[in-house]
Formats: C-alpha cells, sequence, structure tokens
C-alpha cells in the first residue's frame, strides 16, 4: 500500500491530515501490520486536550496492547465512533476509514516536528535495516 | 513454527469454520516399553493407564512429590506394554530426566522427539480433508483413540485429539515425510496453515491449560481445577500431599473471567476484588468467537461464577465477570462418530 503524500507523520507511525484549523489522526499502514488483527481501542474523549507527543489512545491486537501519541497539541473534537464495535476498520483502512479522531490543533509551529512523506519512507527504510 | 501465517484472526475463525493445519513438530515424544505396574509408570501418571484399551489415549500429569504439576502429557496405549509419551517441549528434557529416575531397570526408554514430526489436522472439515490421503477407515477414529496408518508407505500414528475444541486429528509421521504431509495438505484448498497465536486463542476459548502460564510446579491439578484427571484410587507420586491439599481446602483456585468489553487481560495482569489484590491472571486474550477479552488465572479466596472482578496493569482496568468453563461450547467434537457431526 502506497504511503499518502498529503499527510504528515510522526517516528511513532502516527499520521494528521490537516484541514485548516482541524488535523484528523491515525496509525500508519506500517503501524497496523506491526500490531497485527486490532481487536480493541481507547479513544480520547471529545473535548480533552491534548500535548504533542503524549498519550493519546491505547490499540490493542491479538498480541500485544499499544500506546498511541498525538501528532499535535489541542482538543478533540471528535472521535471515530465506528472504531468501537469494529476495530478492525484499522487494518483494513489505516488511512482513511480507520482514522482515530479529528482535532484542532492550537500551535501550528508545531507542524515542523512532524515528517512529510518523503522523509517518513526515508525513516522506514531507516528502521528496516 | 511461526506466530501467525495471514493473520490470528483469520486463522483462528478458519479453524473454527472450515480447517486448518498446525505445525507442532516442536513437542515431544517419548517410547516406552514396559508393564504399567511393574516398571512404575502407573505409579507416575496420575490417569489410571491400567485400564486403557489399546489404541486409546489419556491425559494427565506427572507431579512431583508435593504435587506440583512437572508436565501434563497425553499418553497412548499402543500395546498391552509398549506406550507413547506426548510432552510439552519446553519440559520434555526434565519429564525424561524424572521418567528415567522412577522407572524400574525392566523398562525400555527412548526419546524419539527430535525423529517424530507432528501435524495437527483441526477443524469442522477435518475428517473430509483426512479421509482424501488415508482412506475411509479413519472414519473409525473416536475421541481419544488412535490408530496406525501409512502415508507413502511410511507408518504414522493418528490419534482423533487437539487442541482446540474442534473435530480434528493429531499425526505423528517422521521428519522427513511430515513435510511431504504438510505440503500435500495444504494443496487441498479447504486446508490453511495456522500459526502459534490461533493455536492459544484456540485452546483458551476452551479454557485448556498451557504448561507454564496455567498449570506449574507451583501449584497442583487440584488448584488448576483438573481434578478429573488424576485417579485418588491409584498410588501416584504426589498424591498424598494432593489429598492432604483437598482435606484443608487449597488455598489458590484457578478460575476463568470474560470481560465486559473486547479489552484483553493479560498474562501477569492483577486481578483485583474491589481494591484487593488476590491473584495473577496466567493466560488471557481477545476471544474471536465471543468478540469480548477473556482469562484464567489463579485467586485466593472463593470466588463463584457470576462474581465481579477487577483486572489491573497500570492504568489499565477491566472488569469482568466470573464464568464457568469453557468459554465456548463446543459439544459435537467429541461425539463418538465423527461422520454424524460432520453429515
Amino acid at each position: 500500500m502506497g504511503i499518502p503524500g498529503n499527510l504528515l507523520y510522526t517516528k511513532d507511525h502516527e499520521w494528521a491530515r490537516i484541514e485548516g484549523k482541524n488535523a484528523y489522526v491515525g496509525i500508519t499502514e506500517y503501524a497496523q501490520h506491526s500490531l497485527g488483527d486490532i481487536t480493541f481501542i481507547e479513544l480520547p474523549k471529545a473535548g480533552q486536550e491534548l500535548k504533542q507527543s503524549s498519550y493519546c489512545a491505547t490499540v490493542e491486537s491479538v498480541k500485544a496492547a499499544s500506546e498511541v501519541f498525538a501528532p499535535l497539541s489541542g482538543k478533540v473534537i471528535s472521535v471515530n465512533s465506528q472504531l468501537s464495535e469494529n476495530p478492525e476498520l484499522i487494518n483494513q483502512s489505516p488511512y482513511d476509514r480507520g482514522y482515530f479522531f479529528m482535532m484542532e490543533f492550537s500551535d501550528a509551529a508545531e507542524k515542523n516536528n512532524l515528517m512529510d512523506v518523503k522523509a517518513y519512507e526515508a525513516y522506514l527504510e531507516s528502521i528496516s535495516k | 513454527m511461526p506466530i501467525q501465517y495471514q493473520g490470528i484472526l483469520g486463522e483462528h475463525l478458519h479453524t473454527r469454520q472450515a480447517v486448518s493445519v498446525f505445525d507442532i513438530c516442536h513437542m515431544g515424544e517419548f517410547l516406552l516399553e514396559a508393564d504399567p505396574v511393574e516398571s512404575g509408570l502407573d505409579r507416575i501418571l496420575t490417569q489410571n493407564i491400567i485400564s486403557m484399551p489399546v489404541g486409546s489415549c489419556r491425559y494427565g500429569f506427572m507431579l512431583n512429590d508435593k504435587a506440583g504439576v512437572l508436565d501434563d502429557l497425553v499418553v497412548y496405549r499402543i500395546n498391552e506394554n509398549k506406550w507413547m509419551l506426548v510432552v510439552n517441549a519446553a519440559t520434555t528434557f526434565c519429564d525424561y530426566k524424572h521418567l528415567e529416575k522412577n522407572l524400574s531397570g525392566a523398562s525400555r526408554l527412548e526419546d524419539i522427539s527430535d525423529k517424530t514430526g507432528k501435524l495437527d489436522v483441526q477443524g469442522p472439515l477435518s475428517l473430509e480433508v483426512l479421509k482424501n490421503i488415508f482412506g475411509k477407515q479413519i472414519e473409525s477414529l473416536n475421541y481419544y483413540t488412535f490408530a496406525k496408518f501409512s502415508f507413502e508407505k511410511e507408518d504414522c500414528i493418528i490419534s482423533r485429539t487437539g487442541y482446540t475444541g474442534e473435530l480434528g486429528y493429531e499425526i505423528y509421521i517422521a521428519n522427513e515425510y511430515a513435510k511431504k504431509l504438510w505440503n500435500l495438505l495444504l494443496k487441498d484448498e479447504r486446508v490453511k496453515p495456522a500459526g502459534l497465536g490461533c493455536r492459544d486463542t484456540l485452546r483458551l476459548e476452551m479454557s485448556y491449560p498451557l504448561y507454564g502460564q496455567d498449570i506449574d510446579v507451583n501449584h497442583s491439578p487440584l488448584a488448576a481445577g483438573l481434578s478429573k484427571f488424576v485417579d485418588f484410587n491409584k498410588n501416584f507420586i504426589g498424591r498424598e500431599a494432593i489429598l492432604k491439599e483437598r482435606d484443608s481446602g487449597s488455598l489458590e483456585r484457578l478460575i476463568c473471567f470474560k470481560a465486559d468489553s473486547r479489552r484483553s487481560p493479560r498474562h501477569g495482569f492483577t486481578i483485583f476484588d474491589r481494591d484487593k489484590p488476590i491473584g495473577m491472571v496466567t493466560s488471557g486474550s481477545f476471544s474471536p468467537s465471543l468478540s469480548a477479552g477473556i482469562g484464567m488465572g489463579y485467586v485466593s479466596g472463593d470466588y463463584p461464577v457470576g462474581s465481579r472482578l477487577l483486572i489491573k496493569d497500570n492504568s489499565i482496568e477491566i472488569p469482568v465477570k466470573v464464568v464457568k468453563k469453557p468459554f465456548l461450547i463446543k459439544e459435537n467434537f467429541s461425539k463418538p462418530s465423527a461422520l454424524k457431526q460432520s453429515a
């Protein structure tokens, strides 16, 4: 699966899709593949304040539980309510139907701490060696 | 053997709905020529082996003198005085030493693990698939019986046993033929390979214990709720200790619990009764068949079915309810005629 060019990425394999003042957040194809079949997700609540690189969600697969970190600081506007009953959407469609939540980010300068697709691809290559 | 081939959930459901093959060559096997009484074999094992018909298998334990479980194993009676013992991989060496120490000189014990391959074919379609390879006589195998079959003129043993709760068979065959048989099985489009990951979720749904987690040297079969595999009417190593435990009321008990959510209890998480820690999770996972977290663990105290408990680990809190075992009710797989259930 190709890595979308319009997203920003973290080293922990979260992505953010910027739409004006808002950002959609999820985990990457690489992350969902490493986790395996996802069976449970704990999402933040709407209205919750998040801090960049701090804990924001937990995903569990049959194999293990993993923490997910916020790619940007800001307030959660809405969460993907489909995921609680159908967490497999994260495996099937990590960049689209399997997004975690939408947030209003508070500091646009934080985007500079994230990678664009080229940098993320290079990063994936560096960790696969 | 890998954790997974295509994915644990898919392999799990395929085993429940169709048929999977598991490469279980790592298991230990011993051949033993021994009179069951004179050799001391009957005294080493908790199950009654004297009453076993030739061609049958029986599950039980080897205990130490404190009634701690050294291993769980399946005994195959090949003839009056010939046996195959199927033991766990990690305990093979110690099991061999324990047998050697406690058997009399008149017996002959051989560890055949290195040359013996083992493939488990499990799932409702397993009989149909194996009939194509081994012939119609495999239909006559009842639950926990076995017979000799041949594959490319090589002898093999097939038992109607398994670790999944499905109709299924375990095949013991020389290593070089195991590979050929594996490839042949996978040519049947109904058969998919399954890994250790779904072997664990399948057995846990049936609340079958895993040695090293749910049963170990620190717990007796009584604490593990497995005393039906112990024949108290005979003499065996650990008998005194287990009777003492039975009379005094065992300190710990293995319980089964189901989460209110899809969240998985995991091995090592702590079990709480409100604020009081009462035990530890020994096995835990997401149950694909029940779409909920399930687990087992030892607790101190009396927590009957229906009790509400809490599983905790750092910030994780999983409310659970004590349930009856097995988690998943599966009746067909052990019915006398495999034919009827597959019809």
